[in-house]
């Protein structure tokens, strides 16, 4: 069974990469659930879409301790949700900060040295600037394209089934811009 | 083919291939996604009506015409459409009527947790719940020809692991079901209490011909496995004891809640060593077997609160504990926040510094309630904020001069008009602010009926505030936009002077309508700001200061300038 967590900001969008990988899973003839979080947490609060593909998949809710790759959009959220990950799972993660409210005002601090802390409790990281390399690729909202191409090393199944999705997914206009995505974020894995 | 799909859209894909004809609801998480799926159709009417009594009643009055027909709401929803449900029961149906409704474990969004099964026992009304995306479709066909077969609505019951989760379910095509033709039958459909009287025994008869067939119709199932364990489950519940016991346990998955399949029940009891009843929220199905008689374990093991969990489960049944190998950071809290250019921020910052008692209500507007803004003394349930305001200030007439009602322009014609109403009729020199911010916020941006546009997106009759207040028998009546924070506070000082009820309403769009215009993002000069943290009190999330003086970050900043308005020394720009 494979088991991913797609997590961030509400307000993000990981709506794009969860249905990449829905349709790369569905093609390699898995039973797929996937889980997503709607209302009121959208509204700038932390959220998380959990993927699940294998031979037959009960509950759309990953448990703790058995998620193999997290992809975060944001620091913090990529600490938030370490308890899921499974021994020696992966974690990609975009080098980017959004401060939580209490940060903002000053009530608390933002742990600035948060990759270092992850990565200190033995952790596999790919840490990259998802927005740069996808306005590399020629626009930032390909940013989680880039970090699905990051952790696609991990997930594994063949280039040709990643790019299927990918083409089967976005519409055609976006497709190259959406490959190079891809590409830049596999380089950094 | 096979097709990966949102619980709530394989319901509305379910009404579509079962023949549906009508749908109304009024949005709520976790429901909303079935109504604006159906809409998708082209052969099914969609709509949103102004709140969930509205659309059941209207629901049922197609079904009464002899159409198929569908309403869905979130679970505090049912509270509002309960009205028609009791008697519906009473007169069943012509064609064939569901009432979905979405359950909300762990309150992901919602002011409480009420388990909506008891609905089901109390009006004897038979309720399906499926437990994936697949169930979805499947049970809203069962649903209707239950509907049909035994004359009565049919509840559907969701939860926001069913309702917001995709599994691949197979299209089929749509089967025409023609609207049966209508006849008068005053015994059925009068319910005077002497007609009420002759439609109860009927009532009754048709639960226990319906629980003959639960016991014997598929879907209530035995899934066999090891004898040692036996789970009664249903729905989200039955997924995690799977996926926690898979072979170690056989089960009793239930597809139908009410009413539940006695012998069944007896007969599953019998066949293995230990019998557990898991059940999030209340002990209905543990409730009813026990007073059959049969020994089982259910709340003493596992909770009232909240979502269960496939891990809990393990333990308590295998005694299998699994851990997480990596511990928590301990990293700030992310609660969600007043987007950026909110159009709310203003009238909260105003309310903030009058130092006011404000009556709220239910919407993205409750988030003024958070700090830094902290404006809001109670949110109970749609519409509480006027009635409660009017309470309020007859128990304490002094009341008036420091308290106000704020609710939003979806929820004022929900369920504030009514309690306005009271307001003007029994005499509270109340001041009542509409939030309007033009759309359905907090459930994703849905038309309501002062937005002038149908859920098909079509231009219709627009509700118009100024009139619906007035009419009323409200005579102070006053617009103001809320970033004009200085013209706000003045109107809101005369109106909480004045002796008699007034509406104040403060009209601005969402932000994040795609009709409304993104300016420049602002920046702060440090050589002019003072820190003097003005613009600190709007609790704004693309302004910081972390370190030690004012910063906007561009990326989130949409350039609203209500921080500009307020920064008293001209440093932002």
């Amino acid at each position: 069974m494979l088991n991913i967590m797609i997590v961030g900001v509400g307000g993000q969008g990981s709506l794009l990469a969860s249905r990449i990988l829905g349709s790369l899973f569905i093609e390699e003839g898995l039973d797929v659930k996937l889980s997503e979080v709607h209302g009121m947490a959208q509204r700038g609060g932390s959220v998380v879409t959990y993927i699940r593909a294998g031979e037959e998949i009960a509950s759309p809710l990953i448990p703790a301790g058995e998620c193999d790759v997290i992809i975060s959009f944001e620091k913090i959220e990529a600490a938030r949700y370490l308890p899921w990950l499974k021994e020696g799972g992966l974690v990609v993660v975009n080098d980017q900060k959004i401060s939580p409210i209490s940060v903002l005002t000053g009530a608390t601090q933002y742990p600035d040295d948060i990759l270092d802390t992850i990565r200190a409790k033995g952790v596999k990281l790919v840490a990259f600037d998802a927005l740069s390399a996808a306005a590399e690729a020629g626009s930032e909202r390909a940013a989680n394209v880039a970090l699905l191409g990051a952790a696609s090393r991990e997930i594994g199944f063949p280039r040709e089934a990643w790019e299927k999705a990918i083409r089967q997914t976005v519409k055609p206009a976006f497709v190259e811009l959406n490959l190079n995505a891809f590409e830049i974020g596999y380089q950094h894995a | 083919m096979k097709k990966l799909m949102l619980g709530n859209e394989a319901v509305a894909r379910g009404l579509y291939e079962a023949g549906c004809r009508y749908v109304s609801s009024y949005p709520g998480t976790p429901s909303t996604e079935i109504t604006e799926a159906a809409a998708e159709y082209p052969e099914i009417y969609a709509e949103w009506a102004p709140n969930e009594k509205v659309a059941a009643e209207s629901a049922f009055g197609a079904a009464v015409e002899g159409a198929r027909s569908f309403t869905g709401m979130k679970h505090v929803g049912l509270n509002v459409a309960t009205d028609l449900v009791f008697t519906a029961s009473y007169t069943g149906i012509n064609g064939g009527m569901i009432i979905a409704v979405a359950d909300d474990q762990g309150m992901h969004s919602s002011q409480n947790e009420q388990d909506s099964r008891h609905y089901a026992v109390s009006a004897k009304m038979p309720m399906l719940e499926p437990c994936d995306s697949g169930e979805c479709i499947d049970y809203v066909k069962l649903a209707y020809e239950l509907s049909e077969e035994y004359d009565t609505p049919v509840f559907l019951r969701l939860s926001t692991r069913i309702s917001h989760s995709q599994s691949l379910v197979e299209l089929k095509d749509r089967v025409e079901v023609p609207v049966r033709p209508y006849e008068k039958n005053i015994q059925k459909y009068v319910m005077s209490p002497a007609n009420a009287m002759r439609r109860h025994p009927i009532v009754e008869e048709r639960t226990r011909r319906l629980t003959a067939l639960a016991n014997t119709d598929k879907i209530n199932k035995v899934i066999p496995g090891s004898k040692k364990i036996g789970v009664i489950a249903a729905g989200i519940a039955y997924d995690y004891a799977k996926e926690a016991l898979g072979e170690n346990a056989s089960y009793l998955k239930l597809g139908m809640l009410y009413p539940l399949p006695t012998d069944l029940i007896r007969d599953f009891a019998a066949s293995v060593e230990k019998l557990y009843v898991i059940e999030e929220l209340d002990p209905i199905i543990e409730t009813h077997v026990r007073a059959m008689g049969i020994a089982c374990q259910g709340k003493e093991l596992f909770s009232l609160i909240g979502e269960y969990t496939v891990a809990d489960i393990r333990e308590k049944l295998l005694g299998v504990k699994s851990a997480s190998v990596y511990a928590a950071e301990d990293v700030p809290v992310r609660p969600p926040v007043l987007c950026p250019g909110c159009p709310h921020r203003g009238l909260f910052y105003v309310l903030n510094k009058l130092k006011l008692s404000v009556s709220g209500d239910i919407g993205c507007y409750t988030l003024g309630s958070s700090a830094p803004l902290s404006a809001m003394d109670t949110t109970i349930d749609m519409g509480a904020s006027i009635s409660m305001l009017h309470g309020r200030i007859k128990a304490r007439p002094e009341a008036a001069k420091t308290t106000v009602a704020v609710i939003g322009d979806s929820t004022f014609i929900h369920s504030g008009l009514t309690g306005l109403v009271n307001i003007t009729y029994n005499n509270s020199p109340a001041t009542v602010i509409i939030a309007d911010n033009s759309i359905t916020g907090m459930t994703g941006h849905q038309p309501n009926p002062a937005t002038g546009v149908t859920l098909k997106d079509q231009v219709t009759n627009a509700v118009n505030l100024e009139e619906a207040v007035r009419a009323c028998g409200v005579r102070r009546v006053r617009v103001v936009d809320p970033y004009e924070t200085a013209e706000l506070e003045k109107i809101l000082r005369e109106e909480l002077a004045a002796e008699e009820p007034s509406v104040v309403i403060t009209r601005r769009p969402c932000a994040l309508l795609k009709t409304v215009k993104r300016n420049r993002p602002l920046s702060i000069d440090p050589d002019k700001c003072r820190r003097c943290r003005m613009c600190m009190k709007i609790g704004c999330p693309a302004i910081s200061f972390e370190k030690g003086y004012a910063a906007i970050d561009s990326s989130l900043c949409v350039g609203c300038g209500l921080c500009r308005s307020l920064c008293k020394f001209d440093a932002i720009g």
